[in-house]
């Protein structure tokens, strides 16, 4: 019977050796471990045997129904990868297939522009106000210190309503109207859109946005001002960013200054977007006129303040090297989407 | 305000480059626009005499020149300027030079022209003869007598030797950027007070001495009357006798051509030249038509006709201030002169004007008469009258020193009201603090004094008196501005404020900015468009007569009739947009804008309209429809908060396809429920729904309009009320703890059941255990039967508190069924 058995395994054995698939295998397994199966069958018959060659055929039995398990469940394993390794190569897909686009829109690079500018001035603590943007002669020219015949007044500059009345030539009237309703420590920055006579062409546009800010606190001084614009310079065009303050002249500040940044296409060598300087105009600032303090009720001995404005519309178009303000208010899709 | 080089060091030392120069002006306040370099450019040009001209054999206007340029050989060189002589010294352009150009009636050449020998009509040119516009003057400023033709030069010169050199044309041209705060800076002496401050170097006063001023008396020539004091400060008049009328010498021409003045003739060039040295305009009279031998300052009379130099008639106001004589007007006060008075070839005696005229009322006149000129630009800007003085004697004395006529004694001077400086207290202590610096006194003190300041009191207290051309300097901070410049901003130190604020942004900011992000995430692109519009807009949408959007707010003087007004509504510009993309064959466009409205208001107390958010969203191609729009609205209004929305069919709106377009009704009690401390709940318009907008496929013919030949989907909603709803506020609700059943239920009713009016009879039949209603199919066609649709839903019921059993949700169900058969006679399909 022991020859038996051996036979039986060894049949198994080869019998899967040859087995394609599951069924093959399953069938084996059922011929040999089955209930009529050949393996059982030696079990069944045991029961004639003396209870000593049943102990020691029943030991053999079952080391040879443990090998053969054994041996179909590896036999199923490698099968189950074989299959799946199958489908694996039927499935193979080609990856250089272009993606299906998720088509994000994007926002208008001008709003692009303001929300940098703002997030980074609310990280040094100005908050944002709006104002509207058909205001007053007063709060646009009056409260800031502008004489009556100032040249930004004219009709050939300033779009108006009516003689008390006129499109906003900067966001500095949110500034008056901030004063007015806020009492110190200030710090706000105002952006929004502004209109000027300007006939559109590359560089000009009669509809723009400013980001202007007011900060008047206590002990505010003109090295504040330089260190707060810097700081925004440098996150706002990069960490090795340095800047120029010039004197200038606006009514609504005194002392005035204009920054230059390094230009951020040449690092300030000199190319052709900076026109050779090395350096490139951004802002205007200043420490607040006394006579535009005085228009909030603010006490000038005890407070002193620094504002300033960019054009959003300038600083894109140089930090995004476009070459027409046009663009802007195309609204071109092909334009919109190279800020995503 | 053009200054040469050259001519700023007759008033002060500059011993440090050009380049230097204007970045120290710059950091000491005087910005510049542009370095212009005369002379650089021009290569291999000499100095030449024409010995012999011939005709062209081939050409009429041209001639044939033989010039010698110093060498051995004549040159043979063709030229078509008529201006030309025999014996004339003119610059020749050799073979190979190059000069700045441009060539006569040729564009300007980037870097430049040079120039070779080459045959002209077959015959040989060895050279050019040139214009001054060839070599890089702008025409506007070439001399009178060589204006059309070519560069004559002095007699003087020497032929060969090197034309750059021999009439000193090297010189740099630094254009200054004067503030409207300086305009004593619009003058040699304002710019040279400037450098020698920055420089710190001496300021040297031109010479007003005259060295032979003849017996006669001014004041027997001339008497002086002022009748408007109020606008005419001083008027100052000197007499010059035996006047001979000929071209200024070459360093005089020279100085005004490179400040931007056009030479005519000596005496017109000197009142120039002083004008630009002072910044005092002037003007000559030929005494001979000053009849009674007076001037009178005052007004005109209304209706007066006057004919100005420039032979223009012109009508008069009575607030203009003329110049007359004992009988008539002779100039336009501080404007311009009459034609009446001009200088003539002939004249021998004149008097100089040097007056001072009140600017407001020479920018009146000036624009009134639609005449702005160099001397009016000027005093409207405002002059020191102490500047009158000088600069009539300083005319007096260029006269003596180009030897152009006899200069006779005194001044007549009419100055009522002597004006002088003000002087204001400057405190030490509050200039460091105000610049974040610490500088002593003595250290203020010389930088005030630079600058021609007198500088008393002691301590703390500066007592600062300024040279009264300085009317920019009226209080303590215009002074803590001169410290700052003349310290330099560069040196003051960087800080930050030591405040901490809080930093807030207004509510509409937050939810504008959550409306973009959410529309960009859907796909759209966001757009800008111009707050003003042209008032056809309104008609190319289609909008009725009398409707709202039409009241719109004006603009005065505006740009065209396309910028007229502020826009009232966003769709024309969304659809222009739209428009222009489809043109430039772009498939397709999904894009949004949130901008302002405008409205005309009577309640403002400021006269300003009411400004309104709005938000438009516009799409066309890929595929876009009704429902594409209507579910990012949907979409968008569920971030915002606004849940209980209804679209309500609109057939009258002109913008959209009647069939399809809807107005976009918000049922607003959950935030009437929230606001109830503020409203009025008793008032049953309080209660009401309110109108968001209105959305739908855009009509074709609006559609046409805009040049857009797709179905186009658009809507215009009103922002500023949903940000006013809007409910961001995030609450947690617990996650379900028993399971739903979920029944799928499929009727017939007729076509024109609105889908909505079947999802709310299931919904208030369904009652608590209904807890969602999902449209999964319409069918139209043959098993519905005609006029019919088949529409099926998946109902989910739950309770929150037990697992439903079967009868229960069967029960549940069955009124639903119920209520759709006797709501719109809804027949039961089989599933």
């Amino acid at each position: 019977m022991k020859d038996q058995l051996n036979k039986i395994l060894q049949n198994a054995k080869d019998k899967l050796e040859q087995a394609k698939d599951r069924a093959d295998i399953e069938d084996i397994r059922v011929k040999v471990l089955g209930k009529k199966g050949e393996l059982t069958a030696i079990l069944k018959s045991m029961g004639q045997l003396s209870k000593d060659e049943r102990k020691e055929l029943g030991q053999a039995a079952n080391k040879a129904r443990a090998e053969i398990e054994q041996l179909i469940n590896n036999k199923f394993e490698e099968a189950k990868e074989a299959a799946k390794a199958l489908r694996f190569k039927k499935e193979r897909i080609d990856v250089t297939e272009p993606g299906k686009s998720i088509g994000l829109g994007v926002k208008h690079p001008l709003t692009i522009t303001i929300e940098e500018i703002s997030r980074i001035f609310m990280s040094m603590g100005f908050s944002i106000a709006e104002g509207p943007e058909v205001e007053t002669v007063f709060y646009n020219f009056d409260a800031l210190n502008a004489g009556p015949n100032h040249p930004a007044r004219d009709w050939s500059d300033t779009f108006y309503i009516n003689d008390d009345v006129l499109l906003r030539t900067q966001t500095s009237p949110v500034q008056v109207r901030t004063l007015l309703k806020q009492k110190p420590p200030i710090k706000v920055i105002s952006p929004g859109r502004c209109f000027r006579c300007d006939t559109p062409d590359a560089t000009h546009s009669p509809m723009f946005h400013q980001v202007e800010g007011l900060v008047v606190d206590e002990g505010i001084t003109m090295a504040d001002l330089k260190g707060t614009l810097d700081s925004m310079a440098k996150q706002l065009f990069g960490s090795s960013t340095k800047t120029k303050f010039r004197p200038h002249h606006f009514p609504f500040t005194e002392p005035s200054a204009e920054m230059d940044v390094t230009c951020f296409k040449c690092g300030g060598k000199g190319c052709r977007v900076c026109k050779g300087s090395g350096w490139i105009e951004i802002l205007g600032c200043g420490m607040v006129h006394p006579n535009v303090l005085k228009v909030g009720n603010v006490d000038t001995e005890k407070y002193t303040g620094f504002a300033f404005g960019m054009g959003v519309e300038r600083i894109a178009m140089l930090k995004y090297g476009i070459d027409d303000i046009r663009l802007f208010y195309e609204n071109d899709m092909r334009f919109i989407e190279q800020f995503k | 305000m053009l200054v040469p080089i050259e001519w700023l060091k007759d008033y002060t030392d500059i011993n440090v480059s050009t380049e230097e120069f204007c970045d120290r002006m710059i950091m000491s306040g005087s910005n510049l626009e542009t370095v212009e370099y005369f002379g650089e450019d021009i290569k291999k040009v000499v100095v030449g005499k024409i010995v012999k001209i011939e005709k062209h054999p081939d050409a009429d206007k041209l001639r044939v020149c033989r010039v010698d340029v110093g060498e051995e050989d004549m040159l043979q060189i063709i030229c078509g300027a008529p201006n030309v002589y025999e014996g004339a010294m003119v610059p020749v352009a050799l073979h190979k030079s190059h000069i700045p150009g441009p060539l006569h009636g040729q564009p300007k050449q980037e870097g430049g022209v040079k120039i070779t020998k080459g045959k002209l009509r077959g015959v040989e040119s060895f050279g050019m003869i040139c214009s001054a516009g060839e070599l890089g003057f702008d025409d506007k400023v070439v001399p009178v007598f060589i204006k059309d033709g070519i560069w004559l030069l002095p007699d003087d010169l020497v032929p060969g030797t090197d034309f750059v050199e021999a009439m000193g044309i090297k010189n740099a041209v630094v254009d200054f950027e004067i503030t409207p705060n300086r305009p004593d800076c619009l003058a040699m002496m304002g710019m040279a007070r400037e450098a020698a401050a920055t420089f710190g170097t001496e300021l040297k006063y031109p010479d007003t001495q005259c060295q032979n001023e003849t017996d006669e008396k001014a004041e027997d020539y001339i008497s002086i009357e002022i009748k408007n004091p109020d606008l005419c400060k001083r008027y100052a008049g000197r007499i010059v006798t035996d006047v001979k009328i000929e071209q200024s010498p070459w360093w005089l021409q020279k100085r005004l051509m490179y400040a931007g003045m056009r030479p005519i003739n000596n005496i017109v060039d000197i009142t120039n030249f002083v004008m630009l040295e002072y910044g005092q305009p002037m003007h000559a009279f030929d005494i001979r038509q000053l009849e009674d031998s007076k001037i009178i300052v005052e007004t005109a009379k209304e209706g007066e006709k006057f004919t100005t130099l420039d032979e223009t008639e012109r009508t008069l106001t009575g607030d203009m201030l003329m110049i007359k004589d004992g009988k008539k007007p002779v100039a336009i006060a501080g404007v311009m002169g009459g034609l009446n008075s001009e200088i003539e070839e002939d004249t021998t005696t004149i008097l100089v004007e040097s007056a001072n005229f009140n600017g407001d009322s020479i920018r009146a006149t000036s624009k009134k008469l639609g005449l702005r000129t160099e001397a009016s630009s000027r005093f409207e800007k405002g002059i020191d009258p102490n500047l009158c003085q000088a600069a009539a004697d300083r005319f007096c004395r260029l006269v003596e020193i180009l030897g152009c006529g006899k200069v006779a004694k005194g001044t007549v001077d009419v100055y009522p009201a002597v004006e002088e400086a003000k002087s204001v207290d400057v405190r030490v202590d509050r200039v460091n603090s105000v610049l974040g610096i610490d500088l002593s006194r003595e250290e203020m003190v010389s930088m005030l004094e630079a600058l021609e300041m007198k500088v008393e009191g002691e301590g703390n207290i500066m007592t600062v008196t300024p040279p009264t051309v300085r009317q920019d300097l009226l209080e303590e901070v215009d002074y803590i501005e001169e410290v700052a410049r003349m310290y330099g901003y560069d040196k003051m130190p960087v800080t930050l404020p030591k405040s901490n604020t809080e930093a807030t942004k207004p509510e509409t900011w937050v939810l504008k900015d959550l409306a973009r992000d959410t529309l960009c995430a859907m796909g759209l692109d966001e757009i800008q468009t111009y707050s003003f519009v042209s008032p056809k807009g309104v008609d190319n949408i289609r909008l009725g007569e009398e409707t709202w959007e039409r009241n719109f707010v004006r603009i005065l003087n505006p740009l065209g009739e396309e910028n007229s007004v502020m826009r009232t509504v966003l769709t024309p510009n969304m659809l222009e947009v739209l428009g222009r993309n489809y043109s430039r064959k772009l498939e397709s466009a999904k894009a949004f804008e949130i901008g302002n409205t405008f409205f005309g208001s009577i309640n403002d107390p400021m006269g300003l309209p009411e400004e309104h958010d709005a938000l438009c969203i516009g799409l066309y191609g890929d595929g876009a429809d009704f429902f594409t729009l209507k579910g990012i609205i949907v979409e968008l209004l569920k971030i915002m908060g606004i849940n209980d929305i209804e679209f309500i069919p609109e057939e009258n709106c002109g913008a959209y396809h009647p069939g399809r377009c809807a107005r976009i009704m918000v049922n607003i009690l959950d935030y009437v429920l929230r606001h109830k401390d503020e409203i009025d709940t008793t008032d049953p318009e309080a209660l009401a729904p309110v109108e968001l907008g209105i959305m739908g496929e855009v009509h074709p013919d609006v559609a046409e309009k805009y040049g857009i030949n797709t179905r186009t989907y658009c809507c215009e909603l009103r922002f500023n009320i949903m940000a006013d709803i809007a409910n961001v506020e995030k609450a947690f609700k617990p996650l379900p703890k028993y399971p739903a059943a979920t029944r799928d239920i499929a009727v017939v009713v007729d076509d024109d059941i609105p889908v909505g009016q079947m999802v709310s009879i299931i919904t208030f039949a369904g009652g608590e255990l209904l807890e969602d209603v999902k449209l999964f199919d319409i069918y139209r066609g043959e098993q519905a039967g005609e006029g019919k649709k088949s529409v099926a839903f998946t109902l989910t019921y739950r309770d929150p508190e037990k697992t439903l059993t079967d009868e229960e949700v069967t029960e549940v169900h069955d009124k639903i069924v119920n209520a759709l058969t006797t709501g719109v006679e809804a027949v039961l399909r089989e599933m």
